[in-house]
């Protein structure tokens, strides 16, 4: 793979021009300490193109309003804007109805949307949740949370050395108290890709829903829930180069409409009285206060843009990146990658002989690379192949085969510096 | 500097400390002990202290973490055995304005090499966290000591 790689989608004769893309991104032209900027931590946030910036220029300046309630022009103009940016993103992950795309701050507050409201529901003594051992803080805590109140327990589905999910266990892992199954769809610390429609088929066949952690996924791969029948989806705007503070939760209709509100407020009422209110329709009954207006349609923005691009191209070429940097940093004789798992997306975590990753992650800094180091919020990943932390590099679409070069050129510097 | 002050964090005595480090290991005869945690990046250091009246005799450390929070731990119990109460706090309001730039580098029995993160933000806690462990020690406290 070289630096002026096109990827051209056999389908529709696409070519992946990664020279435009980086330079929708304003912020890669940035130096950090003098040097170009090398952005490894998409999977912790990733950056914005320029038509996700102006988007939210756009909305103040032209089209800003409070939405649904509004009598006057610009309420009306920002309810529209809004609506179809939540179109937007039901097409992106061909939900069936629009009323299932609900708009929340990010995965966590999804997920603790419905660990709140279903569980609270749901769960009683005694009842159990099955979790993965690859799950990120977010997708443990709110279900321990719920089983605090509820004496629900949490059981983890192991993995193998290589990181990947072992679904025998996972078979076994049910039993007749089994009420959800909650598990990423890709690992933020690994970078696995778990097999989840085969999860999901697994928990419908003994009538148990699934919730599906997709914050690392949707970045990468395209996202169908009519086609996975996932029972609830979350994942995260930042992450797909849209906005920080919007998210979206996807739920099936039927689910959603039969759990309680989330929290209780504006907008997410039909009458209220001192006896008692009764709530709104879906997907407002959980868009309680005023919601996060421009950054949802900007979120909108940002699926324009990846539609644009289009998720063949996109996967093919982050693939082929993974790969080249899977071999490149293999090659260094004293890296201990964690996670090689066969089925991977857009991560590689690694150790460099016994220099503690966030040296690592210092020494990179000053050479202008950001990547990660720490226990990327999965501490039972980090127990599961007992270290404390690890360095994690990860990438977006405009990532090239070079900063995988810088990288590992930084290494040799660490090398030099820690003598290992 | 070229390397944007990298020279200056990793010096050798630094690495040198980092990968031997001195009074490592449990104490039998501590009376005091406490723990630190740096939840950021997963580092956990253990103090352990041998008081007699309010002299410290003994010194010792258990840690998981990076070059720098074990140089620091390593250097400071060297420097703590033998001294008051009174004065380690002294030496630990002197080291934690050294290492966060609030004073200029001083003379202080080795631990100025340390005066290099202070042009790292993110790694000085790494440096003060096991200062901030002995004080817990030093204090009787039983709760973990944590940067965040």
């Amino acid at each position: 793979m070289t630096a002026a790689t096109d990827i051209r989608d056999a389908g529709s004769g696409v070519v992946f021009d990664i020279e435009r893309i980086r330079a929708d991104f304003p912020i890669l032209s940035e130096t950090v300490y003098g040097k170009p900027l090398v952005y490894l931590d998409s999977a912790a946030s990733a950056q914005k193109p320029r038509q996700v910036i102006d988007a939210i220029s756009h909305v103040y300046e032209t089209e800003y309003a409070n939405v649904h309630r509004g009598v006057h022009f610009m309420s009306q103009k920002a309810t529209d804007a809004m609506e179809q940016a939540r179109e937007k993103i039901r097409a992106f992950i061909n939900a069936r109805d629009v009323r299932e795309v609900i708009f929340v701050r990010g995965a966590t507050e999804g997920i603790n949307l419905v660990a709140s409201s279903w569980g609270r529901k749901n769960l009683r003594e005694g009842d159990e949740i099955i979790v993965s051992e690859i799950e990120h803080h977010s997708n443990i805590v709110p279900w321990q949370i719920i089983g605090e109140q509820t004496g629900a327990t949490l059981k983890a589905v192991p993995v193998d050395d290589s990181g990947a999910l072992i679904l025998d266990d996972y078979e076994k892992l049910f039993s007749d108290r089994t009420r959800m199954v909650a598990m990423t769809h890709v690992s933020n610390a690994l970078g696995t890709v778990t097999p989840i429609k085969r999860i999901i088929d697994i928990a419908h066949e003994k009538g148990v829903p699934v919730l599906v952690d997709g914050c690392q996924a949707a970045p990468h791969v395209a996202i169908d829930m009519q086609a996975l029948d996932a029972d609830f989806y979350v994942f995260s705007g930042h992450k797909i180069y849209g906005p920080s503070g919007i998210g979206v939760l996807y739920g099936k209709a039927e689910l959603l409409e039969a759990m309680p509100p989330y929290q209780g407020g504006g907008e997410m009422i039909d009458t209220v009285t001192f006896k008692k209110s009764t709530w709104a329709d879906l997907p407002f009954k959980f868009e309680a206060g005023t919601p996060n207006i421009a950054d949802a349609i900007a979120l909108g923005a940002a699926v324009d843009y990846l539609n644009d691009i289009g998720f063949d191209a996109i996967t093919a070429y982050e693939q082929e990146l993974l790969d080249y940097a899977t071999e490149r940093l293999s090659a260094i004789n004293t890296i201990r990658l964690i996670g090689t798992a066969p089925e991977k997306a857009g991560i590689v975590s690694f150790l460099l002989g016994d220099v503690h990753p966030h040296d690592v992650g210092t020494i990179l800094d000053r050479e202008g690379i950001a990547v990660r180091t720490g226990h990327h919020c999965a501490q039972p990943v980090m127990e599961r192949y007992d270290v404390a932390a690890t360095v994690r590099a990860s990438f977006g679409l405009y990532n090239t085969p070079g900063d995988v070069d810088a990288l590992v050129a930084s290494l040799g510097r660490v090398q030099e510096i820690f003598g290992s | 500097m070229s390397d944007g002050g990298l020279a200056d964090l990793y010096q050798e005595v630094i690495l040198e400390h980092s990968r031997h480090p001195r009074n490592f290991g449990p104490a039998d005869d501590a009376n005091r002990s406490a723990r630190g945690n740096n939840p950021l990046c997963g580092d956990r250091v253990t103090i352990h202290l041998k008081l007699d009246g309010d002299v410290i005799e003994d010194a010792r450390f258990e840690a998981r973490g990076c070059a720098i929070s074990l140089a620091s731990a390593s250097m400071m119990t060297e420097m703590v055995k033998g001294k008051t109460e009174e004065e380690v706090r002294d030496l630990f309001e002197r080291f934690h304005a050294l290492v966060t730039g609030k004073t200029e580098a001083e003379e202080m029995g080795g631990l100025e090499v340390l005066a290099g993160v202070k042009d790292f933000p993110t790694r000085i806690k790494c440096a003060t966290l096991p200062w901030h462990a002995m004080s817990a020690a030093l204090e009787g406290s039983d709760d973990d000591v944590k940067t965040e």
